[in-house]
């Protein structure tokens, strides 16, 4: 019983423990203006830039928590009062009302960018930067990785259109060092990134695993709720010792609830697989449109593209620790841009062995790089398999643009329609 | 003999429903719904029971719908408006595999198995264009009674372009045709055929599949139906019951639960989606 109680749950309070620790180091380093790397979630670079001990802010984690504490529309009211249109992604329009506010957010303050480092894998990651780099006259950090050339068409190390592909992002990495060198004052030491390495190995190892964990009935954890808060340690605390200890504990926590048949919900009813990007403004409320039914989350594209591809496995060879990192940096990347992009092939594989009795699309309207291709990846799963499917849309910031009544509607019938479903299949 | 009964609260209408254990319709009413969403369930309720001359205890299971279903305080269940057009629709016209439900704020647009059973479905978001709060607001601008509409569409010998897809808008649209000397049939055509290619949009979002059945209370506009049978090249099923089909597919459901009370088999599926 006492081990139940230290266990079960654990991962959520040492989530929200180390989330509340990164901001309150963030919030210091602002005090003291200190250097700080603003970083996006897909291509993080952590493991490199923990080498030359920059903090890492990532800007979408702290617009979407202002959207979680109910405060988003403050922030962009005030860039929408700057210029900025209503179409614009909501998370561009409150990180620049945080820039207006110098750095004011509902965590604490955000440090200035000394640097920003960016890859392809999001077209507005490369607009938003440009943005700081005029507010600021900072360097920024272009990363070009090459993504899937077609569906299906992923290379491999050891095939020459790899090799090719992972010397480009090689030689990226390179320059990147120099940049971080120049700006820091500190000399690259290789030891230290395959320390942020090893470190990097273990979440993504504990990442694979706790995800795989999820096919148990009942499921084990939430990938929508409680998915968030290990997706939220694993890009802030990627590469360090506290970040690897967290998803240790994690696998155990998943693999007792697994053993002891502990599921996320005391009467699960339905298994469903989530695809876009939470609908923050009223995050708990849309879940239980959902749990009301008895329906729970047992995967989501979300956790795929927006941990930066980590769930994929790759894990770093220390022994050539440059080489690989530029190799894991491909294969993640591209991993997440696949989860953005083709999806269904992947989902269709995960009905059978998560017992999948439907899948929630939820395209946003303030984020065309997830949404665009949800009608057809939705319309290519249907064609492909006999599985049941929601499509709602809603915003990841905007509470203007989230209907409940409606969004509720919507679930209320396609859970009617899933258990008629099961029904007429059990006669 | 026992009888069901569906409530539908509608953002303009309400409608109730009363049927037999044969699934006839015995009694029926269509009211405004106005600002208190309760009573206007409550009145239709007792309206329906008036022109079925029958009395509340006859009554076994009442089942809500639309949008204000769940203010449907005497009822015993709610299904959503979604579920109950399919079933209501299938049961009017059985060679129905797809729906299209126009009503004062939304549309939907449902595909259906041969049992009712949805297969997909569609609805306009969080924008009232291309429902009937559109025909509304032509209504106000050009000073028509809202069920003349459609008649004096027919009479167009030319539609107007009409380009905005925002019913706000629509009005200083139509305003703007009348300006330029357009003749008001020509205009209404227009704004018959902007609001059923967004609904022919969303249909075909779910995949058309004939026989297509017209529901809810645009479907009693005959300009709507040309416009419909136009823009899809065939002829939609439309009874002059459409605008009840929603509250007859709650009644049906009604009856199935108390169908499952007397036979075990049937239990299940009642339960369920009740």
């Amino acid at each position: 019983m006492t081990q139940t109680h230290d266990i079960v749950g654990r991962g959520n309070r040492d989530g929200a423990a180390l989330f509340q620790k990164w901001f309150t180091e963030l919030n210091h380093t602002s005090d003291v203006g200190g250097q700080a790397a603003y970083v996006f979630v897909m291509g993080s670079m952590a493991e490199l830039l923990r080498v030359f001990d920059l903090p890492i802010v990532m800007p979408e984690i702290n617009s979407l928590q202002t959207a979680v504490r109910r405060v988003a529309h403050e922030y962009l009211d005030q860039a929408e009062d700057y210029g900025y249109s209503p179409d614009i992604c909501g998370y561009v329009k409150a990180d620049v009302a945080v820039q207006l506010r110098h750095g004011e957010h509902p965590m604490g303050r955000i440090p200035q960018p000394s640097l920003a480092v960016l890859t392809n894998a999001c077209n507005t990651y490369i607009k938003w930067a440009e943005i700081w780099e005029r507010m600021y006259h900072i360097p920024i950090f272009t990363l070009d990785i090459p993504g899937t050339r077609a569906c299906g068409k992923q290379t491999w190390p050891g095939e020459s259109d790899f090799e090719n592909d992972r010397k480009y992002v090689l030689a990226q990495v390179k320059e990147l060092i120099t940049v971080c060198e120049g700006l820091t004052g500190k000399k690259f030491d290789i030891d230290r990134l395959r320390e942020t390495l090893q470190h990097a190995n273990v979440m993504s190892r504990g990442w694979r695993r706790v995800l795989e964990l999820n096919q148990s009935t009942p499921s084990v954890f939430n990938a929508l709720t409680d998915g968030t808060i290990y997706l939220g340690v694993s890009n802030g605390f990627r590469g360090t010792s506290e970040g690897a200890k967290y998803f240790e504990d994690l696998v155990e926590e998943m693999e007792f609830k697994a053993a002891q048949g502990i599921g996320t919900m005391t009467d699960e009813k339905y298994r469903l697989l989530f695809v876009g990007v939470p609908c923050y403004p009223i995050f708990r409320r849309f879940n239980e449109l959902f749990s009301e039914w008895g329906g729970t989350f047992v995967n989501s594209t979300y956790l795929w593209f927006a941990a930066g591809g980590v769930a994929q496995g790759y894990e770093y060879d220390l022994k050539r620790p440059l080489e690989s990192f530029a190799e894991g940096v491909l294969i993640y990347v591209r991993n997440a841009m696949d989860s953005m992009f083709y999806q269904e092939q992947a989902l269709a594989q995960m009905i059978d062995p998560f017992h999948v009795d439907g899948v929630v699309y939820h395209p946003i309207k303030s984020c065309r790089t997830v949404s665009t291709g949800l009608a057809d990846g939705r319309r290519a799963l249907m064609a492909s398999r006999d599985i049941a499917s929601l499509f709602i849309e809603s915003d990841m910031m905007d509470r203007r643009v989230v209907s409940e009544a409606q969004l509720k509607n919507r679930a209320d019938a396609f859970f009617e329609g899933l258990a008629s479903r099961r029904l007429t299949a059990a006669h | 003999m026992a009888y069901a009964a569906g409530v539908d609260v509608g953002s303009t209408q309400t409608k109730a429903v009363i049927i037999d254990e044969a699934s006839e319709i015995v009694g029926r009413a269509l009211i405004d719904t106005g600002a208190n969403v309760i009573a206007a369930a409550e009145n239709a309720f007792a309206q329906a029971l008036d022109s079925g001359h029958l009395d509340e205890r006859e009554v076994e299971y009442v089942i809500g719908t639309g949008y204000g279903r769940y203010r449907v305080t005497f009822g015993n269940a709610q299904v959503t408006e979604i579920s109950c057009h399919g079933r209501g629709a299938v049961h009017m016209f059985p060679n129905t595999r797809t729906v299209v439900d126009m009503g004062g704020q939304d549309t939907k647009a449902i595909r259906v198995n041969a049992t009712g059973e949805i297969v997909d479905f569609c609805m306009n978001d969080k924008c009232a264009a291309g429902t009937g709060r559109f025909l509304g607001a032509a209504s106000a601008a050009l000073d028509i009674p809202l069920d003349e509409l459609g008649e004096v569409a027919l009479r167009a010998e030319r539609a107007v372009k009409i380009s905005t897809t925002c019913t706000v808008f629509a009005e200083s649209e139509v305003l703007s045709w009348l300006g330029k000397g357009k003749k008001i049939e020509d205009i209404l055509l227009g704004v018959h055929q902007s609001i059923a290619a967004r609904s022919i949009g969303l249909l075909r979002r779910v995949g058309i599949e004939p026989e297509v059945t017209f529901t809810g209370g645009v479907a009693r506009n005959i300009g709507m139906i040309a416009a419909l049978n136009k823009g899809m090249d065939l002829k939609v099923n439309v009874s002059p019951d459409s605008h009840f089909i929603g509250a007859l597919g709650a009644a049906l459901f009604a009856l199935d639960h108390i169908r499952a009370s007397r036979v075990p088999v049937v239990q299940e599926v009642a339960q369920e989606v009740a």
